[in-house]
């Protein structure tokens, strides 16, 4: 099985190196990204195993942009249910069924309908995977854990104001349980 | 203040959820896992042999004929759609109304719509006569002019509003997996669980921007799945509804399928979550007591629901002064096949009652059967509407009956060995609880428990 593991390195994406400090709760960690940010860090991660209350608000995320995509691909759904029912019911080939006009709008309903709701809802998974750039081949696990019931911190060294022997002391300040150099 | 239950009982930790749910996926089952696993296979086999016949000799080995041309296809066709539905309220409805309680059971609600929803869509398929040719159902263009689908059909709305009913729904399912698939991944020791839960997991890695993007998506899922799934079987009583037939033609349709695709499809939740509490004991914390309790409460008033409904057809068939819409209702409680409809009553209306008891709503073995027996009352419900309508119509010289034969028993009961086989696979092959999910709502790092979230 090497050609896999050859595949699989090929593919691996660029991990940057860095600091990474794990904490044991939610809390701490959320405290601990506050105070980062504070000191001026911007490209920093957060990496828990569940989405956590007020980390966006901790580290100045802001509000998804995917609602929009949802909105816009959801009309782009509406107008090719219109269009598709139209076209073809009344323009490429009209028949008569039901003593119904041509353009039975009421009948297309349905149609149309099930267009808007299938473009919105694959769109939004479309704008999630691509956005978070999956799917991604293997990436760097900074700690097995983190996706179970640890929680952690990972400031690169392409950050504003990196140096690691002062990044690494101010992790153990904000009471971080394991500090290390690694690559995310 | 009155004091809530716990949503997971056992005081977990995070690391203790994330070692129930993984190490049941990691772990090789039990006999009993293979006894049921076992049976699903040979109703599965039943199913292949009878639906391989349709398919090879013809749609004349089934009951179906002059007059009763929609029989055991089209009823567990509505049958299984129907069943789908609860799996999108748990997961979909309840989220969008904060439902906490929803967590533990959405996850395998929602594998049940699916599996639901890919047995339900054999039978239209068969039904056709030539499923070679289904595609034909489908907008294309083609060489014979191109000729469309009749879009004013309700057959064509069905075919649309399934096929996105089940994409929306597989993709609902799948994402909210991709995190817990990722926890699968880092605990793997094997090499090839890692490599295939890494591939299944898209290499997520639960950054806050990402979580922030995930929980948004989430959302808007819910969002779109909550008024698809109201739409998905109000079309499918719309295949009954706009045709002119006494019996079909009816305007509480929609809300009457919708109200019992819930009761029904609660029903299966019901049974099946009785068969997880049996097969994984540790899932006891999870699925509580509390749960089933509260999906019982649903289940009977939904069942006042359809009860209210089969009332007033009848109500409404006498105030229309149409005398074959008369003659269709007695004829369905009264008439040869009234046996149908008594078994339907039953089972709908008068059994779901015991659940007015605490002592019924919380014991095992009476839910399971009452749960049970709706599974059987709402498929009758189905046969009641199409076959009895059928086989007298207008004029006394077209009437006739309708006769099960092998073919019938063989798909509607081998369609059970398809569903519990892929239900069965998934229990142990993927997340059955959702980890990140459950987390969230558990009392741990958290004053009083009161600010779980999704």
């Amino acid at each position: 099985m090497d050609i896999i593991d050859k595949l699989i390195a090929k593919a691996r994406p660029q991990a940057e190196r860095g600091v990474a400090g794990i904490w044991l709760d939610e809390k701490s960690l959320v405290e601990a990204a506050r105070q980062v940010r504070a000191k001026g860090f911007t490209k920093f991660e957060a990496i828990s195993p569940y989405p956590m209350h007020d980390i966006d608000e901790a580290m100045g995320i802001p509000r998804s942009f995917i609602p929009w995509v949802t909105f816009v691909f959801g009309l782009l759904g509406f107008s090719f249910g219109v269009w598709l029912t139209w076209w073809t019911s009344a323009v490429d080939w009209p028949l008569i069924i039901g003593g119904k006009p041509m353009w039975s709008v009421p009948a297309f309903i349905p149609i149309i309908f099930e267009c808007t709701i299938l473009f919105g809802a694959l769109s939004s998974v479309g704008a999630l995977i691509i956005k978070c750039g999956l799917p991604q081949v293997d990436p760097p696990v900074i700690d097995p854990d983190l996706s179970s019931h640890k929680f952690g911190l990972f400031i690169p060294q392409s950050d504003s104001g990196f140096d690691t022997t002062k990044v690494e002391q101010m992790l153990r300040d904000l009471g971080a349980a394991d500090v290390k150099q690694t690559e995310f | 203040m009155i004091r809530r239950a716990p949503l997971v009982l056992g005081n977990k930790t995070l690391a203790n959820v994330t070692q129930d749910i993984a190490g049941l996926v990691e772990s090789f089952p039990g006999p009993k896992y293979f006894l049921g696993l076992g049976a699903a296979l040979f109703l599965l086999a039943i199913f292949g042999v009878a639906q391989g016949s349709i398919a090879a000799i013809g749609m004349g080995l089934m009951g179906v004929n002059h007059p009763v041309g929609w029989g055991t296809d089209i009823v567990t066709f509505v049958f299984w759609i129907g069943i789908g539905h609860a799996g999108t309220l748990i997961s979909a409805v309840l989220f969008l109304f904060r439902q906490k309680w929803r967590t533990s059971i959405a996850r395998t609600a929602e594998a049940m719509t699916v599996f639901a929803v890919m047995t339900a869509g054999v039978f239209p398929i068969l039904h056709t006569g030539r499923p070679w040719v289904a595609y034909w159902l489908l907008p294309y263009p083609n060489q014979r002019g191109p000729l469309w689908v009749n879009f004013r059909s309700p057959l064509v709305w069905d075919v649309f509003a399934v096929s996105t009913y089940a994409t929306v729904s597989a993709v609902f399912w799948y994402i909210g997996m991709v995190p817990d698939l990722a926890t699968i991944r880092d605990r793997a020791q094997n090499k090839w669980r890692k490599r295939i839960y890494g591939a299944l997991s898209l290499g997520w890695r639960g950054t806050a921007r990402n979580w922030n993007h995930y929980e948004m998506v989430y959302m808007l899922l819910a969002g779109l799945s909550t008024p698809l799934v109201l739409s998905v079987h109000s079309i499918v009583s719309f295949d009954f509804a706009v045709a002119n037939l006494p019996g079909w033609h009816t305007t509480i349709f929609p809300p009457y399928f919708v109200a019992g695709a819930i009761f029904s499809g609660f029903g299966m939740v019901v049974t099946l979550m009785c068969i997880v509490r049996e097969l994984v004991p540790v899932f006891k914390d999870y699925i509580t007591m509390n749960h089933m309790e509260a999906m019982n409460k649903i289940i009977m008033a939904t069942g006042l629901m359809v009860g209210y409904a089969y009332g007033s057809e009848f109500f409404m068939a006498w105030y229309s002064g149409i005398e074959y819409e008369q003659f269709a209702f007695m004829n369905r409680a009264f008439g040869p096949m009234a046996w149908s409809y008594w078994i339907m009553i039953t089972c709908n209306v008068i059994i779901p009652q015991a659940f007015w008891f605490k002592k019924a709503r919380t014991s095992i073995p009476i839910m399971f059967v009452v749960s049970i027996f709706v599974n059987i009352g709402m498929w009758f419900e189905r046969f009641v509407i199409t076959v009895t309508s059928l086989h007298r119509d207008f004029l006394p010289a077209n009437w006739g009956e309708f006769v099960f034969t092998w073919a019938d028993f063989g798909a509607l009961f081998g369609s059970f060995g398809l569903f519990f086989t892929l239900f069965l696979l998934y229990i142990r092959l993927l997340p059955a609880i959702s980890i990140a999910e459950v987390k969230p709502v558990l009392p741990v790092g958290r004053e009083g428990g009161q600010h779980g979230h999704h």
